[in-house]
């Protein structure tokens, strides 16, 4: 079968068919059950981090050296040639000459799409500002499949910042391409972007917006947490802050057997520590998802064809 | 019975009718009619019988591209635009919503990469229901026609 991912830029999940991304998640589950170690023999792996990041980062290096591939880049962005005052479109083009397949983290909302524009070598979005963290989204995916043994009609709420959490961004618009239903919990001021709305509406995907996690938690398979963007908050929305949702264990008392809970980590104190060794808490199983689906995604995009 | 115009016609050029009362300037703004050396006439809140009020322009022996006239249809989605030569109307143009603009306004978000790189503005343009939103191919934020208010 023709591998469609191949040589693609990932910038955002609206990149991705229904049936790429199901591609993906069935070889990242191959992969797992049955490592590999050659499929990136000879590649040169360009990691560009304008931004901080420790698992994103660390994972794209696992899953290219487990790989066979080679990793370039930085991870300091105080240390690159943009603070002596370079383009991004001028560092771009001189790392598309030397790799295979560039992998990019940025501050500014748009900086993958422009780098993709730019490289004609596949680009891959590991998170741009606030917009778009597409393969966060997969491994969310990928996991979510893992410990519900499906994806449709799955009950997800999601809850945290939602405004400005890219990761959310990205994951729901992967989900709209399935039959998910969300709750979404979070204060008033950081909800989902009515942009996500329309989409979710276009898709007839059923939402509903909550206050509080105790009227749902016996209603859903995942919740998915997150932490507030302390970083991205204006003067207003700091006042969230005090109605931030606190995962306990006793808000776990009425959830259903099968629930998992799911946060694209960091954590900061959203989640009680002691809820870690309960039976619901998947966050560190879908941290370590991540190479796998990163293996995967990497293999397609860098294969014309797999056997 | 006379009949009396507000805005005098002209020989030849482009007529824009029907734009929403508060548009032209746009109009004007968007198209850079106001660098165009020959008569521009604007006709602000002008009486109508369709729109209660409405804007209308006339540009002297300015012809306007089919990609100029669907740049219109952004802001007047309603506007009839005629082509005059001799005092008559010679051609109705048809428009529709383009698919794109580019470089014509800047991203709304203070965030987008267009800001700190030299790199074109681009725009997706998708109607929902009666809402004109433009789509940023970058920041991939969407806003309503209405927040242009730099144009």
């Amino acid at each position: 079968m023709k591998n469609t991912l191949y040589q693609k830029d990932i910038v955002s999940i609206k990149d991705l068919t229904r049936d790429q991304i199901l591609t993906i998640l069935k070889l990242a589950e191959k992969l797992k059950k049955k490592p590999a170690s050659n499929l990136l023999n000879n590649k040169i792996i360009a990691h560009c981090f304008f931004e901080a990041s420790t698992r994103t980062r660390l994972s794209f290096e696992t899953a290219t050296i487990k790989l066979g591939g080679k990793v370039i880049g930085f991870a300091d962005p105080e240390n690159i040639s943009t603070k002596k005052g370079e383009s991004l479109a001028d560092t771009i083009q001189v790392i598309n000459s030397y790799s295979d397949l560039i992998v990019i983290r940025h501050p500014k909302d748009g900086a993958a799409r422009l780098a993709a524009e730019i490289s004609d070598k596949p680009v891959i979005n590991a998170g741009d500002g606030a917009n778009q963290h597409p393969t966060q989204a997969l491994l969310d995916l990928f996991t979510i499949q893992e410990c519900q043994k499906k994806l449709a009609g799955i009950n997800i709420a999601l809850v945290g910042d939602l405004k400005y959490g890219r990761t959310v961004h990205s994951l729901v618009e992967a989900c709209a391409l399935f039959d998910i239903r969300f709750f979404l919990v979070a204060p008033e001021s950081l909800t989902l972007p009515p942009q996500l709305w329309n989409l979710l509406k276009a898709n007839n995907i059923k939402f509903s917006f909550h206050q509080s996690l105790d009227e749902i938690i016996s209603k859903i398979d995942i919740l998915y947490m997150t932490r507030l963007q302390r970083e991205r908050l204006d003067k207003t929305e700091q006042q969230a802050q005090n109605s931030q949702h606190i995962l306990v264990p006793a808000l776990l008392t009425k959830a259903k057997a099968n629930l998992k809970i799911l946060h694209p980590l960091p954590r900061v104190d959203e989640i009680d520590p002691t809820i870690d060794k309960s039976p619901f808490a998947y966050y560190f199983q879908q941290a370590a998802n991540a190479v796998w689906l990163r293996q995967a995604l990497l293999t397609l995009l860098l294969n014309r064809s797999l056997s | 019975m006379s009949k009396t115009l507000s805005v005098s016609a002209i020989n030849n050029g482009t007529v824009i009718d029907h734009i929403p009362a508060g548009q032209a300037l746009r109009i004007i703004k968007l198209l850079k009619f106001s660098n165009y050396k020959n008569c521009v006439t604007i006709g602000l809140n002008l009486t109508s019988k369709g729109l209660g009020f409405k804007d209308l322009i006339k540009i002297e022996d300015r012809f306007l591209s089919a990609e100029e006239a669907n740049e219109i249809t952004l802001f007047a989605p309603l506007a009839t635009i005629n082509i005059i030569k001799n005092f008559e109307v010679i051609k109705k143009v048809t428009t529709e919503l383009p698919k794109t603009i580019s470089n014509i306004i800047t991203c709304p978000n203070e965030k987008c990469i267009t800001h700190s790189e030299p790199v074109a503005s681009c725009f997706n343009v998708e109607q929902f229901a009666k809402h004109v939103m433009l789509i940023c191919n970058y920041c991939e934020k969407r806003f309503d026609r209405d927040v242009y208010t730099n144009l």
